[in-house]
């Protein structure tokens, strides 16, 4: 059966002429889902992008083929580019909000890509339009169609997307990360949204995420990149189970699981941008398989298996390898004694709306709670108001046996000291004005408890303890790295010797390698250190790899709150259940895709 | 590009530049620019400030009759409508004018920011009532504010100076305030917060450093206009000393001439036409600069 | 007075204009307090010579004698009523003396804004289309240099250029006289016109340039791009309402501007509108004058940020639903 779509080759530049993309080469077949997976910096949106013939501004497609049925859209002129997109190719972007217009209404905007491209008059219009519109499980009355894009939801608003790229029945839709700050009740129905259009319509589809359980549910083979390249490509149960290049397995390891080994082990450094790739493998530099032969040349993408190949000198050697996580982490037996914070009928509100109603919780010393919950649950409000940012509360909230009060202003300098936040935006928790050293410094200066060069020392041992050298101090902020900025805010927060760690989403906005190193350095910290930490997070099994407790937020209110074995393995609320049932997993995934469904005819090359 | 997508860019490794404003204004002269902005404001400064020392004729001399055509008796640049000299004069008439805008600006800056700083952060009632003031003095242009003051007062230095402080002020606290917004919703304002720092090392520690880029872009704006304000009092005939040598007064004691002698008034129009752009262009230059940082870092 | 805060464009626009009659009655105590607490009105218009018993007669005359507070209410209760005082200098009601100036100015400025607005959206454009290409180089300069340019050296310039030295083919100087109206005289608009026109395209300009740049940059124009509709679609439904948002603020500043920038412009051209009248009431300390001149000038500036805020409102769907 003929491609739906063959890339050969692709190639994409800056406009100065320092490669980006290089050398990539797929095949999809109608109906198929291929999955594209990478993290930042690796080039799979921009590869995503070239499927439409688009390049962004500062890039520029270089090199290669895409073919699409036998017409190869990279030497189409303007004219013809412009018809192919919207009605053969589709793209559905990363963030609905920001791609739908907001001055125009909903409806019109769906309209006008079956008037750009599709014959026939207003009224076959109306009739697709809402045919599509029940595809996607969105309602087909005329008078939604009147709404405007803040009108809606995130997830209404991603679906009208896949509206719009499905309306024209495409051959090859181009799925940019769709599902990146959905709810993962939302997720999972906009994913099967997507797996049931593609399947119905023939549809063939690129899916580019760095949500390897996602693409792992979705995706029948998957492409995984790295530094611009394709390192492995294969079947999506092999890739994960055995994977034969070592990215894919640190990878792999680096993701949290709800069932198996608890630890998660990140990857060293980060990703080299382009112009800065070393001259061999451009993973070599953080492989802990490397050898010198590795950096002599670019190694090629070699079969290692039936449609499975990698790219690494010594895959046949990694292949066997399971990733072993490490043995999981020690449990610290919680001091015996008085909560270090209690948190009684705690009743907090955003203007006249109540948002939390009634939170009772308990830390204990030395132990890490997990507080998890969708957006709109509560649980930033809960952390906030620990913390004294959020001032609208009522109830009490002890430190040890001492009352708080609501705004941090007002509370003694001890109480502010003991209590330390760390925000969730690395981009945006530090001054860019203020060296590192500066920065982390500042609570020793504000508490009173050092300065000068008691001070700088002090600084310097933190940075180290954080794994950074005291080097960075000297450093600005815009010079660092996600993970690096995430490390310098531990490091001010823990300078003073806090009792209480309150983490608010600290690794959502990090790569999955980023998150699983700064997840084992939290976990570290605190046994070394004896902290207690409020940990929130939307990743439900994040919690496992480094709470205790888990307390479970819908809406405001407690749902479940429990030892986070207990309480993952065996929920008993409904709505537990059904977060845990719709979290992707890795394992589940992989086991569907065995398990039933009918392998596709191998594609001719 | 979406805050997701921004958050997931782990600015792998690049050094994206620095937005700190030593390094903002070395990089904003490398546009062409920027440096000829402060070349014309030097030039003229220089003119301005060391002009008097080495002017040929004192400034109210006669030197050959009105409205003479430069050559001869006549000096460089020929004669006024009073036969004075156009070439001293011309010398003579830029410090008053180039003082009172520095003066006046800065003081309004200092006024302006103060007030947008404080508006900004506390986002209240506060806030609303500055916004309420300032606007009461926007309601009026510069000039015609000034206008009024000066003529009722007298057009004394010190009240031009107020006058026009105090219109910069308002515009200038606007400004800071929609700089400092976005800034004070980020989260290391809050962990400031959080650490109990006071308000007022939080407003100047915090968040006067990150507005510092459009903050300059302003001050080279407000200058600007301080300046054209200033001239057209002085061509108005509301100067400190009307007789005296002064651009914009000569400009209009000379209008009368441009048909035969146009020195007189061109001169000091190219000296003010040169100092306004020069500010404009400089002012301009730190603009796009800081436009093209932020770019770059916002890209992936 | 809950209904203010709900929703809807009629609760707004009532709210905003109720903010303005704040504004405007804060500028009257403002203007009030100034004209009359910077020095004794009667000496001032009688100079340094007045004998005392002058002196009492003008303050009587002018009320001068009553509390300040009555002062301020009899004034500003004769403003509300359209009685805006005597002109102390040309001895008649303030209102006859404006009434052919304050047409002549709007002429002007209505001229002005005719031309000005179009051509600087155009240019703006255009110039955010063709970024960084010839046209946005040598437009961006020139309205960079245009808006730095004080306002009558670009209008002395015209003259020359066009009046005296080079060129000799318009008038110098405003030829209407009293009791004409300024089309009766058309050559007389020309250079003044071109000058508020200089003055006021390069800031619209630019921030029409500056808020296309932005939106072309945008991700829903991208997308637009991408769903494959033709080029003219993306600009006009897409790009163009989200951009002119920002721009109806700058233009209602700048007409508000003219309305009391224009002193110097008159000065020049000798024209007879409201900014010179502004001008000579002010060397005559003219005060009821003045005053009337300055609550005009502020009330078009709370009107015109009025119209353009509900405009904005108008473009913006997303502000609609969150009033």
């Amino acid at each position: 059966m003929p491609a739906a779509v063959s890339v050969r080759n692709l190639q994409i530049e800056t406009t100065s002429g320092v490669p980006v993309v290089m050398d990539v080469s797929f095949q999809i077949a109608p109906g198929e889902v291929l999955g594209v997976v990478g993290e930042s910096g690796s080039g799979k949106t921009t590869v995503g992008l070239a499927l439409l013939g688009h390049a962004r501004r500062g890039l520029r497609i270089a090199g290669g083929e895409v073919l699409v049925g036998d017409q190869d859209i990279l030497m189409l002129d303007v004219e013809h580019l412009r018809r192919l997109r919207g009605s053969t190719v589709s793209y559905v972007p990363q963030d609905p909000a920001s791609s739908l217009n907001p001055a125009l209404r909903i409806g019109i905007q769906l309209r006008e890509v079956l008037q750009a491209h599709a014959g026939g008059g207003g009224r076959d219009h109306d009739e697709r339009i809402a045919e599509t519109m029940r595809e996607v499980a969105l309602s087909d009355d005329p008078t939604y169609l009147r709404r405007y894009p803040h009108e809606l939801s995130g997830g209404q608003q991603q679906r009208v997307g896949l509206a719009m790229a499905f309306a024209n029945r495409p051959r090859l839709i181009v799925l940019d990360e769709p599902t990146t700050g959905l709810d993962v009740t939302t997720q999972a129905t906009v994913l099967s949204t997507v797996r049931e259009l593609a399947a119905a319509h023939n549809v063939a589809a690129l899916y580019v995420s760095h949500d390897l359980a996602v693409v792992a549910a979705l995706a029948r083979r998957v492409a995984v990149m790295y530094a611009g390249r394709v390192v492995e490509f294969g079947f999506a149960e092999e890739l994960f189970e055995s994977s034969a290049h070592p990215y894919t397995q640190r990878l792999v390891g680096a993701i949290p699981r709800l069932t198996g080994g608890r630890s998660l082990l990140g990857i060293p450094g980060h990703a080299p941008s382009p112009g800065r790739r070393p001259p061999g493998c451009a993973f070599a530099p953080r492989c802990t398989m490397h050898i010198p032969e590795c950096d002599a040349q670019i190694p090629p993408l070699s079969p290692v298996g039936p449609e499975h190949s990698a790219r690494c000198i010594r895959a046949v050697e990694v292949m066997p390898q399971t990733q072993a996580r490490a043995g999981d982490p020690v449990d610290v037996a919680p001091a015996a004694g008085s909560a270090v914070l209690t948190l009684e009928n705690v009743v907090a509100r955003y203007g006249k709306v109540e948002v939390l109603h009634s939170i009772n919780l308990q830390l204990e010393h030395h132990e890490c709670l997990a507080v998890v919950g969708e957006s709109g649950s509560g649980k930033t409000t809960t952390a906030r108001s620990i913390a004294g940012l959020h001032r609208d509360w009522t109830g009490s909230i002890r430190l040890g046996d001492k009352e708080l009060e609501t705004s941090a202003r007002s509370r003694s300098t001890e109480s502010r000291r003991q209590i330390q936040y760390i925000f969730q935006n690395p981009y945006g928790s530090l001054n860019p004005r203020k060296t590192v050293g500066e920065t982390v410094g500042q609570p020793l200066a504000v508490f009173g408890i050092a300065k000068g060069r008691e001070a700088d020392h002090r600084v310097g041992l933190m940075l180290e303890q954080v794994s950074l050298s005291a080097a960075y101090a000297r450093r600005y902020p815009d010079q660092l790295s996600g993970g690096e900025r995430q490390r310098v805010a531990i490091a001010r927060a823990l300078i003073s010797s806090p009792s209480i760690l309150v983490c608010d989403e600290v690794t959502s906005a990090l790569d999955v390698s980023v998150q699983a190193a700064i997840v084992e350095l939290l976990g570290q910290l605190q046994r070394d250190l004896g902290l207690s930490m409020v940990f929130v997070t939307h990743n439900l099994p994040l919690v496992r790899s480094i709470a205790q407790k888990v307390v479970v937020l819908s809406e405001g209110s407690i749902v479940e709150y429990g030892e986070t074995a207990q309480v993952l393995a065996d929920p008993q609320q409904p709505y537990t259940q059904q977060l845990i049932a719709h979290t992707p997993s890795l394992e589940t995934a992989t086991a569907e895709a065995r398990v039933g469904e009918q392998r596709r005819p191998v594609i001719e090359r | 590009m979406s805050q997701t997508g921004q958050a997931l860019a782990e600015g792998v490794g690049t050094p994206t530049p620095p937005v700190r404003s030593s390094t903002l204004v070395t990089r904003a002269f490398r546009l062409w620019r920027t440096r000829i902005g402060a070349l014309f404001v030097l030039i003229l400064v220089v003119v301005a400030i060391v002009g008097p020392y080495v002017a040929p004729h004192t400034a109210s001399e006669f030197v050959a009759i009105p409205n003479s055509p430069p050559g001869g008796d006549a000096g460089v640049l020929g004669t006024d409508y009073l036969g004075q000299d156009v070439l001293s004069r011309f010398l003579y008439g830029g410090r008053g004018i180039l003082v009172m805008a520095a003066v006046s600006t800065a003081i309004g800056l200092v006024l302006g920011v103060a007030i947008g700083l404080v508006a900004a952060y506390t986002r209240n009632a506060l806030d609303d009532v500055l916004m309420r003031a300032m606007d009461v003095i926007m309601a009026f242009p510069q000039i015609m504010l000034a206008l009024v003051a000066v003529s009722l007062v007298g057009a004394q230095t010190w009240v031009i100076i107020v006058a026009i402080a105090v219109t910069t002020a308002p515009r200038v606290a606007r400004v800071a305030r929609g700089a400092a917004q976005p800034v004070v919703e980020r989260d290391f304002v809050a962990a400031t917060e959080s650490m109990g720092l006071s308000r007022v090392r939080i407003l100047t520690g915090e968040l006067l450093p990150n507005i510092l880029g459009p903050m300059m872009v302003e001050a080279s704006l407000r200058l600007t206009y301080s300046i054209g304000v200033i001239a057209a009092l002085a061509f108005l005939g509301l100067s400190p000393d009307p007789n005296g040598a002064n651009w914009g007064t000569m400009i209009q004691q000379n209008q009368i001439a441009l048909a035969t002698q146009p020195w007189g008034a061109l001169t000091p129009i190219i000296a003010i036409a040169l100092l306004t752009m020069g500010t404009g262009l400089f002012g301009d230059g730190i603009a796009r600069t800081a436009a093209g940082i932020d770019r770059e870092r916002g890209d992936e | 007075m809950t209904w203010l805060r709900q929703g809807g464009i009629g609760a707004f626009i009532i709210r905003r204009l109720l903010l303005g009659v704040l504004v405007l009655v804060l500028v009257s105590i403002l203007v009030f307090a100034a004209t009359q607490a910077l020095g004794d009105p009667a000496r001032a218009i009688l100079g340094r010579d007045a004998t005392p018993a002058s002196l009492a007669a003008l303050r009587a005359e002018l009320d001068l004698d009553q509390s300040v507070l009555g002062q301020y209410l009899s004034w500003a209760g004769g403003l509300l009523n359209g009685d805006l005082g005597n002109s102390l200098a040309a001895q008649q009601p303030v209102t006859e003396l404006l009434g052919s100036r304050l047409v002549n100015s709007s002429v002007l400025v209505l001229c002005a804004a005719v031309i000005s607005i179009p051509l600087s959206i155009a240019i703006g454009s255009w110039a955010a289309l063709r970024r960084e290409k010839a046209f946005d180089t040598v437009s961006s300069s020139a309205m960079l240099a245009l808006a730095a340019l004080p306002e009558f050296v670009v209008a002395v310039l015209l003259v020359m250029l066009f009046a005296t030295t080079v060129l000799q083919v318009l008038p110098a100087i405003s030829p209407i006289s009293p009791g004409q109206r300024p089309w009766d005289v058309p050559e007389g608009l020309v250079l003044p016109t071109a000058t508020l026109v200089l003055a006021v395209a390069p800031y619209v300009a630019r921030i029409m340039r500056a808020s296309m740049v932005e939106v072309l940059e945008s991700d829903y124009v991208e997308m637009a791009r991408l769903k494959g509709l033709p080029e003219r679609t993306v600009l006009i439904r897409h790009a163009l309402p989200n951009a002119i948002g920002p721009v109806f603020q700058v233009i209602a500043i700048n007409l508000a501007y003219l309305a009391g920038g224009v002193v110097v412009i008159e000065y020049v051209f000798n024209y007879s509108g409201i900014g010179s009248a502004l001008q000579d009431a002010v060397v005559n300390h003219d005060i009821p004058v003045v005053q009337a001149l300055a609550m005009l000038i502020a009330g078009v500036y709370v009107l015109l940020n009025l119209l353009a805020d509900v405009a904005t409102i108008l473009v913006t769907p997303r502000l609609r639903t969150r009033l």
